[in-house]
C-alpha cells in the first residue's frame, strides 16, 4: 500500500518488465523490458501497428498487461493509491478534449474536479497555461472551433496544469503541418526543461524522434529491436531498423 | 442481454457506492435535470393528455351502455397513476433521454474522452454516471406526477364532452377521488423511481461499453433503448405483483 497524498517533484523512474499483451488471438506486445530514468526524454519509435500506442496505454494504466508489470519508482502501477502519489498526464493523438466543455473548462478540469484551487486561481492558471502554448484568450472557444494543431496544444496545456512527473505524448506531430509540428515539438522541449518531468514520446516521425530523444527504443511487431542513444540507433546494424530509418520517398525516375 | 444485466448491476452498485459524492456533483445533476425536463416535459404532457382521453373513450361508451359511466373517473384515475403514467413515461424517457445518454457517453468512449478522464484520475462513474443516474431518478417521478395529472384531465375532457359518455366534471372528479388514495400515488412513484434507475443504469452502461466508431455508438443507442423497455415491462409485472401483495 502506497501512502496517499505524498506528491513528489521532478521526474519518476519507469520500469517495464516482461510486458506481454494479447488483443484477440494476436500478441501485440511480446515481452517488453524498458528502464526509463527520472527526467529522461525517451522516445518509442516504430512503424504503424508495431504496438507503440498499446505500450503507452499500459504505461499510464489505461490497459492492463496479460503478463509482466510496470513500476514507477519501484511501485507497481496497479497498486492502490499510486495515482494519488504520482501525477501522470497523457497527450492523446487526437487531443481527446471533452467536446462538451470549453477550452478553459478542459484545461482547468483536473484542478476543478480534484478541488485543488479556488475558482479565481484556476482561471489564472488556465490563462497562464494557454498563453504558454500560444493560445491566450481562447478560454471560451469550444473544441469543435479549433484546428488539429490548436487542439493538440490545448491538450498539452491540460496536461501541464497537472504539473506532471510523468508525461506521455502519443504521436504529437501527426496530422500537423511542418510549421505547427515544429512549434509543438519546441513546446515539448521547453516544458521538459521547465518541469524536469520524465517524458515518453511515441512516434513514427523520425525527425521528431532524433530531434528530442535522449534515448530511444525501436519497436517492431511488439518486440524491441534496439534501444540506445540516437547515435547508437543511427548506427545500429539491424537491417529492419536501418530500412525503417533510411527509407524515403524516391518515386521519380 | 443477460450478460449485460450482470455488468449493468455491477455498474449500478459501484455508482451507488459513490453516492456520498452526490452533493459535490450537484451542478452537473442540475444541468442534467434541466436537459431531461427540457427534452421531455412537453412531450410527456401531450402523451398523457391523449392516453387519459383514449382510456375514457375506450371504456366510457361500454360502461354507459350498462349505466356504469359514473366509475370512469376511478378507471382513468387508477390506470394513470398505478400503471400507464409510470410505464409510458419510463418508455418515453428511455427513448428520449436514455438514447441521448448512451450516445453521449458512447461517443466520449470512442473519441478517448473517457480515457482522458482516467489519465487525470477522474472517475468516469463519478463524473458521468452518478449525475445522470441521480438526475433521471429525480426527474422521472416528477414527470410522472405531471403525466398523471394531465392524464386525468384528458380523461375528464373526453368523459364530459363525448356525447356517448357525457357525465359531469363533478361526477368524474367524485369517482376519481373515491378510488384513488395516497397509496396508489405512492405505487406509481415507486415504480417510476425503479424504472428511472433501470433506464439510467442501462443507458450509461451501454455508453461505457461502446466499441468501434459511429456504428458502435448506433448499436449502443439501440441496445440502451430496447434493453430499457424490455426490463421496464418485465419489472412492471413483478413490481405490480409485489405492490398488490403488500397492499
Amino acid at each position: 500500500m502506497i501512502p496517499q497524498n505524498q506528491s513528489k517533484t521532478g521526474g519518476v523512474r519507469v520500469e517495464v518488465r516482461g510486458l506481454r499483451k494479447r488483443l484477440g488471438q494476436e500478441w501485440v506486445l511480446k515481452g517488453i523490458d524498458l528502464d526509463i530514468q527520472p527526467g529522461e526524454c525517451f522516445v518509442i519509435m516504430g512503424p504503424s501497428g508495431s504496438g507503440k500506442t498499446v505500450l503507452l496505454k499500459h504505461l499510464i494504466g489505461l490497459e492492463q498487461p496479460d503478463q509482466g508489470e510496470i513500476l514507477l519508482d519501484g511501485h507497481r502501477l496497479v497498486d492502490s493509491g499510486i495515482r494519488d502519489r504520482y501525477r501522470m498526464a497523457m497527450v492523446f493523438q487526437s487531443g481527446a478534449l471533452l467536446n462538451s466543455l470549453t477550452v478553459g473548462e478542459n484545461v482547468g478540469l483536473y484542478l476543478r474536479e480534484h478541488r485543488l484551487k479556488p475558482e479565481q486561481e484556476i482561471a489564472r492558471i488556465v490563462a497562464e497555461k494557454l498563453e504558454l502554448v500560444g493560445l491566450e484568450g481562447m478560454e471560451d472557444r469550444l473544441p469543435a472551433e479549433l484546428s488539429g494543431g490548436m487542439k493538440k496544444r490545448v491538450a498539452i496545456a491540460r496536461a501541464l496544469v497537472m504539473d506532471p512527473q510523468l508525461i506521455l505524448y502519443d504521436e504529437p506531430t501527426s496530422e500537423l503541418d511542418p510549421v505547427v509540428a515544429v512549434a509543438v515539438v519546441q513546446e515539448i522541449i521547453r516544458l521538459r526543461q521547465r518541469l524536469s518531468a520524465t517524458t515518453i514520446i511515441v512516434t513514427h516521425d523520425r525527425d521528431l524522434a532524433f530531434g528530442v530523444a535522449e534515448r530511444m527504443a525501436i519497436l517492431h511487431h511488439g518486440e524491441i529491436l534496439a534501444i540506445g542513444s540516437p547515435d547508437e540507433i543511427r548506427h545500429h546494424p539491424e537491417p529492419t531498423l536501418q530500412h525503417f530509418l533510411t527509407i524515403d520517398f524516391s518515386l521519380k525516375a | 442481454m443477460f450478460q449485460n444485466i450482470g455488468e449493468m448491476l455491477l455498474l449500478l452498485g459501484r455508482t451507488l457506492m459513490l453516492a456520498p459524492h452526490a452533493w459535490r456533483e450537484r451542478r452537473k445533476v442540475a444541468e442534467q435535470l434541466f436537459e431531461i425536463g427540457n427534452a421531455s416535459l412537453l412531450m410527456a404532457c401531450i402523451l398523457s393528455l391523449f392516453i387519459g382521453g383514449v382510456l375514457a373513450l375506450q371504456t366510457g361508451p361500454n360502461l354507459a351502455e350498462r349505466g356504469l359511466q359514473s366509475i370512469i373517473g376511478s378507471i382513468v384515475g387508477l390506470s394513470m397513476c398505478r400503471e400507464l403514467g409510470p410505464v409510458m413515461m419510463a418508455v418515453l424517457i428511455a427513448g428520449r433521454v436514455g438514447s441521448a445518454m448512451a450516445a453521449e457517453i458512447g461517443s466520449m468512449r470512442v473519441y478517448q474522452e473517457i480515457d482522458a478522464l482516467r489519465t487525470m484520475n477522474i472517475d468516469p462513474l463519478r463524473y458521468l454516471v452518478l449525475p445522470r443516474l441521480l438526475a433521471i431518478s429525480i426527474a422521472l417521478p416528477m414527470l410522472v406526477v405531471f403525466a398523471v395529472l394531465v392524464g386525468w384531465i384528458g380523461g375528464a375532457l373526453v368523459s364530459v364532452y363525448n356525447a356517448q359518455i357525457a357525465i359531469s366534471f363533478q361526477g368524474y372528479l367524485e369517482s376519481l377521488k373515491e378510488s384513488v388514495d395516497a397509496m396508489d400515488i405512492f405505487n406509481g412513484l415507486l415504480k417510476s423511481l425503479v424504472f428511472a434507475v433501470v433506464v439510467g443504469a442501462v443507458s450509461c452502461h451501454q455508453g461505457l461499453a461502446t466499441l468501434g466508431g459511429p456504428r458502435g455508438i448506433g448499436r449502443s443507442v439501440t441496445k440502451a433503448v430496447v434493453n430499457s423497455i424490455v426490463l421496464i415491462l418485465i419489472l412492471d409485472y413483478f413490481l405490480t405483483r409485489l405492490l398488490l401483495y403488500i397492499s
